[in-house]
């Protein structure tokens, strides 16, 4: 089976160039120069047909930028993004169109990504009657259909966003998604804005549109027991890297990596009490000046001499599992 | 043993326009010295409401109606402002989500810090700093000789909700009221604060309220649990009994909406509808609309009822009691 989306080496830099004082300070000797964010650094991902793969890191490790590639909202700086095996950057305009209504995204805020002058109605249909997917006589009817299937009530369709509660607007946001038939859906931290009881709606609905819908997700998240729950397979992420992927039973089970360890032994879990925290040392570095070699070494309780200079390459340790760690090499 | 705080009947309102908002409608619970009570409700559950008001902090248009609370059987209701500041910093103090609702973004870590101890205590100024020191040492700040004479804005999101905590137990207060403190933070760096406040409490004896909707973080610091809904109090106890053995239908449905390793890829037990507008709650229980136990008797108030020692609920039909 091919992967119905693959990046290959894909890496995104972001720099601020110098304005003029700080262009004529350079001039007059001073030590200023551009500062480039490496946001993601070559990763490689593969999602196949079907599959729910849950991206997770800590904030700055470029899940979400990642995940912005992929969708096709930022281009990358370097590599490719790869959908049912064709190139998107390299694609004529009406297949690159057809890829880009394949695949959709779903936002974290569900106050920020709905415009509020809009009616539900005019948010869920307008790509389906500009793309064609439903004629204007058969819209009335196709929005409805959306709006069950994602737990909200057609009666309500004249409203606007602001008359609905944060999770029915994360709904809004999920039928606008669906309404012109993805087949790859990326979730960015698409529950992390709503309650503990309405997340569990949330979670319940992508499960059950997997099933009637068919649908693979690329579900990004910092919340791992959201991740375990939903997954199928794991990405790590840290400091624009991959570091650890794996099917979901193998890594909750044995993590390889230094750092999946400690995120794992660091989440907060309800079978866990009054437990002593002993947390991982020290901060996540800067992205502007990520640390040489192994960007986790000056946090990583097993580092040595080798892992400060050179970076360790993503390998597989295992059938379906990979990890980039020197401490695999014996 | 006193507890060190102690609130019976608290009623906090907030007259609005567009009518009375019952944010706290009747909360009761007390905490021992050195305890740690996780307080746990949704948006709109009136936690964090709870914590203002022992702190002294309703303004207009909200207004403590009735109740008491007591720190070491001094009551709080009614005191004067000037009393309540004396308190502030000093006997109770606050660690809020965002540490620049706590730190003045325009002042030196440090000048902060000597402000906070030199406003209720008479000690020189060296003296002060030595202890602001001692206190971001204790918190885990490396170098903090350098990080006292840091702004907040040099230092990274964890490092700031640190000092934060360094302030909050600077006059190792009688209470800490954490609201939320660990939810804008990174997994790792949760781990580092909750190690932090779980470590320093134990040390100095300070009692801990941390209020926040994450049970799997209340399961992991907590002593005792008090789950709230709609401003009350629905079920509190110890933190094991309220967790494996919950009484009160809504913990059933909040523990079933947490996502756990042993039901990996099931669906989640949802609970269905939405938390009452407080506008207008239902009348007698304010849970029996979700409830799938709900009955006529539901109508009515329900009393507190201790079905198992140390564990109350607010309940006519309680889980594992029988009824």
């Amino acid at each position: 089976m091919n992967p119905i989306l693959e990046t290959r080496a894909v890496t995104k830099r972001f720099s601020k160039s110098l304005d003029f004082a700080a262009k004529l300070a350079r001039r007059m000797g001073a030590n200023v120069s551009e500062e480039t964010v490496h946001a993601v650094d070559g990763v490689d991902l593969a999602v196949m047909p079907g599959e729910v793969v849950g991206l997770v890191g800590e904030s700055g490790c470029g899940k979400s930028t990642l995940g912005r590639m992929v969708a096709g909202i930022l281009p990358p700086t370097e590599g490719s993004v790869m959908f049912e095996g064709a190139d998107i950057a390299a694609m004529d305009r009406a297949e690159a169109r057809k890829a880009a209504l394949e695949i959709q995204m779903i936002f974290q805020d569900p106050f920020a990504s709905l415009n509020p002058r809009m009616r539900v109605d005019q948010i869920i249909g307008e790509a389906p009657l500009f793309h064609g997917i439903a004629s204007r006589a058969e819209l009335p009817d196709y929005v409805d259909d959306i709006m069950r299937r994602t737990g909200l009530d057609p009666s309500l369709k004249r409203r606007y966003p602001h008359q609905f509660s944060g999770g029915q607007r994360q709904r809004i946001g999920i039928a606008r998604a669906l309404a012109v038939k993805p087949r790859f859906l990326v979730c960015d931290e698409a529950i992390a804005a709503l309650d503990v009881s309405i997340q569990a709606q949330v979670i319940n609905l992508f499960v059950d549109l997997r099933e009637e819908l068919d649908l693979t997700y690329l579900f990004i998240s910092h919340d791992l027991s959201v991740v375990e729950h939903i997954s199928d397979r794991v990405v790590i992420m840290y400091l624009g890297r991959v570091v650890e992927s794996a099917p979901i039973a193998d890594i909750f089970d044995a993590p390889n990596h230094p750092y999946t360890v400690a995120l794992l032994n660091e989440a907060p879990r309800l079978d866990q009490r009054r437990r002593a925290f002993e947390p991982v040392k020290g901060e996540i570095p800067s992205p502007l000046d990520p640390p040489t070699g192994c960007h986790f070494h000056p946090r990583c309780p097993h580092a040595h001499a080798r892992c400060s200079a050179e970076r360790p390459a993503l390998r597989e340790i295992a059938p379906g599992r990979l990890s980039a760690c020197h401490l695999n090499d014996g | 043993m006193t507890a060190t705080l102690s609130v019976t009947g608290l009623h906090t309102h907030f007259f609005t326009r567009a009518g009375v908002v019952k944010a706290v409608d009747g909360v009761d619970f007390d905490v021992a010295p050195g305890e740690v009570m996780g307080l746990v409700g949704e948006s709109g559950s009136g936690k964090s409401i709870t914590g203002f008001s022992i702190m002294g902090l309703i303004d207009e248009p909200g207004k403590i109606v009735s109740g008491s609370i007591r720190l070491k059987g001094e009551e709080l209701v009614g005191a004067s402002e000037e009393a309540m500041r004396a308190l502030r910093g000093n006997r109770v103090a606050m660690i809020f989500q965002d540490p620049m609702m706590t730190l003045n973004p325009v002042l030196r870590v440090d000048t902060q810090m000597v402000e906070a101890i030199r406003a209720h205590e008479k000690v020189s100024k060296r003296d002060a700093l030595a202890r602001s020191r001692d206190a971001l040492g204790m918190v885990g700040i490396p170098a903090p000789e350098e990080r006292l004479r840091a702004y907040p804005h040099q230092l990274s999101g964890g490092m700031r909700q640190r000092v934060a905590i360094a302030i909050a137990f600077l006059n190792e207060p009688d209470l800490i009221i954490a609201d939320e403190p660990t939810t804008a933070l990174d997994v790792t760096i949760q781990s580092q604060i909750i190690h932090e406040a779980q470590s320093l409490c134990k040390r100095t004896g300070t009692a801990l309220i941390w209020i926040t909707h994450d049970l799997a973080v209340v399961a992991g610091i907590a002593d005792r649990i008090a789950v709230m809904y709609a401003g009350r109090i629905v079920e509190a106890g110890g933190i094991d009994a309220v967790i494996d053995t919950p009484l009160h239908p809504y913990t059933v449905g909040l523990l079933g909406s947490v996502p756990t390793s042993n039901r990996r890829g099931e669906r989640l037990t949802q609970i269905p509808g939405m938390p009452p507008n407080v506008l207008n709650l239902p009348e007698g229980c304010t849970f029996r609309e979700r409830c799938p136990r709900a009955t006529a008797e539901c109508r009515h108030e329900p009393a507190i009822t201790e079905p198992r020692a140390g564990q109350a609920v607010r309940c006519f039909h309680p889980h594992g009691g029988g009824a």
